[in-house]
């Protein structure tokens, strides 16, 4: 039987030394900065408060929000995620609509008066083994009480989006191997961008827990 | 000072999972070789961050080793006024000067074994080193000082010797240069093990109280910093007395002033001036080694502050953290990464502002415990010197494999 080997991650965080003081400033650096940096801020976002989620669930929408003092941006951005199978690219797209839109109704362009620039960064992720490796759902329950938090990062979000794989890899090991095709639905049904990392462990521990006795 | 503890102390403290993440990363590193320079191995944040991560390194079958550049006083005069070129400050040069610190980087670069896989030249005093730098191996330059806004002539100087590393690492987005070779961002951190940040029993902590004559008949708010202008401790001594008009309180503000710092002392003595006739009001003037004390009073606190209005990291924020205690800081500076607004602290941009959220935190025990609690946790996650070395390390993998 295929073993799931738990595999933590770590970031590096790569600056760009480009920033943006004010809205149009922003959607430029969004048009021209590399996807690992759309993806910094949209997803690894999760890898640096994996214990407590901020008030957007991406890093242009908080600076809209509380550093520029446009709520109506800040509550726009927020809504872009990368659910129903889109990719980074797609995501960078949605902003540059969503900005572009909302400055052409704006007779002055939004900018930082006593708030902090934008600093563009981009991510590296390297993958390290835990050393856990799992046979059944009962091992994976166990494993996934006490694994460090980046594994769930690297298997729900770095699966998904730079894997390509569309799914987690935990639905996908869930399924295709332990054959339990509800229960990996259910995983893949969890708005993960609502959770923090943390969160995402119980919830994903509570939705095993019901497989496992109810 | 228990300088030799193992990496697997750490586990108690840290994150589950992530002492046995460090020790796979490592495994991709056995063997490898690493070199740690800097300019002191007494004393300031540097040295006391390598004296720990050090061991970490060897004990992870990582051969490391520290050595640290040795200069003249006209050299030491010389990276004084870098230093606080790069920090914006005005500062005049000479020729005479440049001249020096190119001698004394060639004469350490002639004493020094650069044959290491990986080399971490720490800030400006032994950046010129590079001229060492073997072909195969990878050099980083690893900048701890807020050069946000240098001053060009110097930093120009500088840079020519920055663009030759492989990469330069900085401590916050806002530091970063203009540069050719790539820009990490590492954020600084605490030892959750070392004196200062240890768990300490009440009588332990009791005992510091009663030496210093704290009673503990009103909450306690907190500020510990240097006697510097851009702490804003009259600020606090302001903050405070508007909380005094609604809530029974305590102020401490525990610092130290350089006997070379004539500003320094000054600043003192204001604040001083400005408590006087108010009994509920101490100020500490405390010596550089007063780890234990600082921990004490940080863990008999109900509220902490930290109310620069220019700030580099500010780890004092990270210390209280840790302490699970409730923070409100200026919204300056590494302090904005620290605190996130509402759930592990407080900025504050005002000195009403921060005694308004002084008030709330006195009145509000439960939110004060819950945001105490978060911070906790955040730092638990993000400013511990275990998620330091996993930077480092993660930065090694990351140039080994190209």
């Amino acid at each position: 039987m295929n073993e799931f080997h738990f595999m933590g991650c770590i970031e590096i965080k790569e600056l760009l030394g480009k920033r943006a003081d004010d809205e149009q400033e922003l959607l430029e650096l969004i048009e021209e900065v590399p996807v690992d940096s759309i993806y910094y801020h949209t997803h690894s976002y999760f890898l640096r408060h994996y214990y407590i989620s901020g008030e957007y669930p991406n890093d242009f929408a908080n600076w809209a929000a509380i550093q520029v003092r446009d709520r109506v941006l800040g509550e726009r951005l927020a809504d872009v995620t990368a659910s129903g199978g889109k990719t980074i690219e797609d995501i960078r797209s949605e902003f540059i609509e969503i900005i572009d839109s909302h400055l052409s109704q704006l007779k002055t362009v939004p900018a930082v008066v006593y708030g902090q620039p934008f600093y563009f960064m981009q991510s590296h992720i390297i993958e390290v083994p835990t050393g856990v490796s799992v046979a059944n759902l009962a091992e994976f329950v166990e494993a996934l009480k006490t694994t460090d938090a980046s594994a769930i990062y690297n298997h729900v979000f770095e699966a998904r989006l730079r894997d390509r794989l569309g799914r987690s890899d935990f639905a996908l090991w869930i399924e295709q191997v332990l054959g339990r095709k509800e229960l990996a639905d259910k995983f893949e049904m969890i708005d993960s961008y609502m959770y923090s990392l943390e969160a995402l462990r119980i919830k994903l521990l509570d939705l095993c827990q019901g497989e496992l006795h109810g | 000072m228990d300088n030799m503890v193992s990496l697997q102390s750490y586990r108690e403290v840290t994150p589950p999972g992530s002492v046995d993440l460090i020790y796979h990363l490592a495994e991709r590193l056995k063997n490898r070789t690493l070199l740690h320079v800097n300019s002191t191995r007494l004393g300031g944040g540097v040295a006391e961050m390598l004296l720990r991560l050090v061991p970490f390194f060897n004990e992870l079958e990582i051969p490391t080793r520290w050595e640290i550049i040795e200069g003249t006083p006209l050299f030491y005069q010389t990276t004084k006024s870098f230093h606080n070129a790069l920090q914006g400050q005005a500062q005049l040069i000479t020729s005479q000067m440049y001249e020096e610190y190119i001698k004394v980087n060639k004469k350490n670069a002639r004493k020094i074994s650069f044959d290491a896989d990986f080399t971490v030249i720490h800030d400006p005093q032994p950046a010129g080193f590079i001229y060492k730098k073997p072909r195969k191996a990878k050099w980083l330059w690893r900048c701890h000082i807020d050069i946000s806004r240098p001053q060009r002539k110097v930093w120009n100087f500088l840079k020519e010797y920055v663009s030759r590393y492989d990469g330069a690492i900085f401590s916050l987005p806002n530091f970063a240069q203009k540069l050719s070779i790539p820009q990490f961002l590492m954020y600084p951190s605490i030892d959750p093990l070392s004196d200062k940040n240890r768990e300490l029993t009440e009588e332990e902590i009791n005992g510091v109280l009663t030496q210093y004559a704290i009673p503990r008949d009103k909450p306690i708010i907190l500020q510990v910093s240097r006697f510097d202008r851009f702490k804003d401790p009259l600020g606090v001594i302001e903050a405070y007395r508007i909380v005094k008009k609604y809530n029974a309180c305590r102020l401490i503000l525990a610092g130290g002033s350089a006997t070379d710092d004539p500003e320094g002392l000054q600043v003192l003595h204001d604040v001083q001036e400005a408590a006087r006739q108010d009994e509920d009001i101490i100020i500490l003037d405390l010596p550089p080694d007063a780890n234990s004390v600082i921990n004490a009073l940080q863990r008999a606190a109900t509220v902490i502050l930290q109310k620069s209005t220019k700030e580099g990291f500010g780890l004092t924020v990270a210390e209280a953290m840790w302490k699970g205690k409730p923070v409100i800081g200026g919204a300056v500076g590494g302090i904005t990464v620290q605190i996130v607004y509402g759930r592990t602290g407080f900025t504050v941009n005002s000195v009403e502002g921060c005694a308004y959220r002084i008030r709330y935190l006195l009145n509000n025990q439960e939110a004060a415990a819950r945001i105490g609690e978060n911070a906790k946790e955040y730092t638990r996650r993000n400013f511990l010197i275990t998620r330091h070395l996993s930077d480092y390390l993660a930065l090694m993998v990351f140039f080994l494999q190209g």
